[in-house]
């Protein structure tokens, strides 16, 4: 990589998780880099997507959840009383599983996050829509479409929005649930380019169950297993030649 | 034990359904044929813009028309905002517990008393407590509180089934819940809680016990929120029951089965352009 030394943009602490009595996250230490893909893989249940949603406290919603530890992004712990939580949502945005519009209009779509952040100039309003299309490369496909309810796409087509509507308010950070379960290997290639793209301008974290996916796109992984930070590496280091037994086995396929 | 041939009994079952159904829309069918049969002849520009003379054996309707369209409106004005708010409430920002059982439980009980209870309680509090009078105020707020528990229950059922998604997805994008309630949730529930309101409206114009006790049976053209003023729905049942008139009754109930009718169909025309803007 030829590019230069990447600084640290989310530094996670012995970050432990409940869910009510339960113990979901087990004292993690992980430093996430800045514009990389980090991508998080791991066995079924074992807090990918909970570990995902600490960084955005979207867990905050869950009730009889529980954090501690610390999260520090920009200088700050996450945690601390002061945090101004809808910024730090709009900081470190969040794609899902499923591609979820809202049953609106595609441009409506896109400025959401916008006017709920208090923008109203029309002028303005357009300019990132336009913005926004043309990053997820969607501008050209649906520029005559833009009053369009959003639910007319196909599923590619909707992930694409889903994440536009992301980008629209400009976040320093992109979490990503896998974000390709529900579409094609074909689509799923073409939103893999995108991230691509997307790491030249923001940090990438995705959890994924596919392991290819996992190699091919990101710059770091790290293996979760029942709450456990494994392992963390970069991601040729650990495809190639993992320092722990249980990502050995876990990657070579021979978990179980 | 008697075995019955799967595919005969998926026919028995389905003759079965299909005449109860029917049952059903042939007593619809009665209905509207007594009553448009003997009401229709009465019906004419003139029963619709004059008012009631000589006790309503003569002149038209207007007055009554007036007074229902006014007391439905209060009605839903106090209700609607009270019933979606308490809706909101229950379901976006409590969790599930004692409180949130407590105002189901006595929205349930307000549901399942009768109407004259209403009246009752209307002519106590709003009547005299409150010195309304009988008035289009006094019957207005009595609806209120009857049809209440209708539209909390619509309400709460239509918020309850827009997508959590969409919840989560304003959330991450750092929404408030008041945004998400009004910018999200709100839009996708409206075919559900217009439903509920436009079953409020049906009750509020055929209500008869509720009305007579707190608004009264003034044949007088209402002039303020406070006259005492006649609905449609006790026109008829005056009419009918002293034996004022029984064509002038059967116009009067032609004229409000219609109305009913025509918001029914109204409304769904309606709801089926929004959701075929929305989709
Ligand atoms: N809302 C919740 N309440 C209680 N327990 C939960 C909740 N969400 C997740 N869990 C539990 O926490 C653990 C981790 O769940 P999580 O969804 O983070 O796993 P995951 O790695 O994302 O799994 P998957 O790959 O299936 O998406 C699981 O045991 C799960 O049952
Ligand atoms: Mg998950």
């Amino acid at each position: 990589m030829s590019r230069q030394a990447a600084e640290n943009i989310i530094v996670i602490k012995n970050l432990n998780f409940y869910y009510g009595q339960f113990q979901a996250l087990k004292n993690i230490n992980l430093e996430i880099k800045a514009r990389r893909i980090t991508a998080l893989i791991g066995p079924s249940g074992c807090g990918k997507s909970t570990f995902l949603r600490t960084l955005n406290r979207m867990n905050d919603l869950i009730e009889g959840a529980r954090a501690e530890g610390e999260i520090w992004f920009d200088g700050k712990n996450i945690f601390s009383p002061e945090t101004d939580l809808l910024e730090l949502r709009r900081r470190v945005g969040m794609v899902f599983q499923r591609p979820n519009p809202f049953p609106l209009s595609i441009a409506d779509n896109v400025t959401y996050g916008l006017r709920v952040h208090g923008h109203f100039d029309r002028l303005f309003l357009e300019e990132r829509l336009y913005w926004s299309l043309k990053a997820v490369n969607l501008w050209d496909e649906l520029k005559d479409r833009l009053n369009e309810s959003a639910l007319n796409l196909t599923g590619e087509q909707q992930q694409r929005l889903c994440i536009a509507r992301l980008l629209a308010v400009q976040p320093e950070v992109v979490l990503m649930d896998e974000p390709c379960s529900a579409l094609d290997p074909v689509a799923t290639a073409r939103i893999e380019d995108l991230m691509r793209e997307l790491r030249e301008n923001y940090t990438i974290i995705i959890v994924t169950h596919n392991m290819q996916q996992a190699a091919r796109v990101s710059d770091y992984t790290g293996y979760f297993l029942l709450g456990e930070l494994v392992e963390f590496g970069d991601t040729n280091q650990i495809f190639t030649s993992p320092r722990d037994k249980r990502t050995e086995d876990y990657i070579t396929g021979r978990f179980g | 034990m008697l075995r019955i041939n799967p595919r005969t009994e998926q026919k028995i079952i389905s003759y079965l359904l299909y005449f109860l159904t029917s049952i059903a829309i042939i007593v619809l069918i009665f209905i509207l044929t007594v009553i448009l049969k003997n009401g229709l002849p009465q019906l004419s520009l003139e029963f619709l813009t004059k008012n009631p003379a000589d006790m309503g054996r003569e002149g038209g309707i207007l007055s009554t028309i007036l007074a229902t369209v006014f007391l439905t409106f209060i009605a839903l004005l106090v209700a609607t905002p009270l019933g979606v708010g308490t809706a909101i409430y229950l379901t976006e920002y409590t969790l599930e517990g004692r409180v949130t059982k407590i105002i189901r439980f006595g929205a349930e009980c307000l549901a399942g008393i009768p109407s004259i209870i209403f009246g009752l309680f209307g002519f106590i509090l709003f009547v005299n407590k409150l010195n309304f009078g009988w008035s289009i105020l006094s019957g207005g707020l009595t609806l209120a509180f009857m049809i209440l528990p209708t539209i909390i229950r619509t309400s709460e059922e239509a918020i309850k089934s827009v997508p959590m998604a969409y919840r989560l997805v304003s959330f991450s994008l750092g929404s408030t819940r008041w945004q998400t309630v009004t910018k999200v949730v709100l839009p996708s529930a409206i075919p559900g809680i217009v439903t509920g309101v436009i079953l409020s409206i049906g009750r509020s114009i055929g209500e008869t016990a509720a009305v007579i006790f707190t608004a009264g049976s003034a044949l007088r053209m209402p002039t303020s929120i406070f006259s005492s003023s006649r609905t449609m729905a006790v026109h008829f049942y005056i009419l009918a029951k002293e034996g004022v008139s029984m064509p002038k009754a059967y116009g009067t109930a032609a004229v409000l089965v219609i109305s009913i009718l025509a918001i029914n169909l109204l409304t769904y025309y309606m709801m089926g352009r929004y959701i075929k803007k929305k989709s």
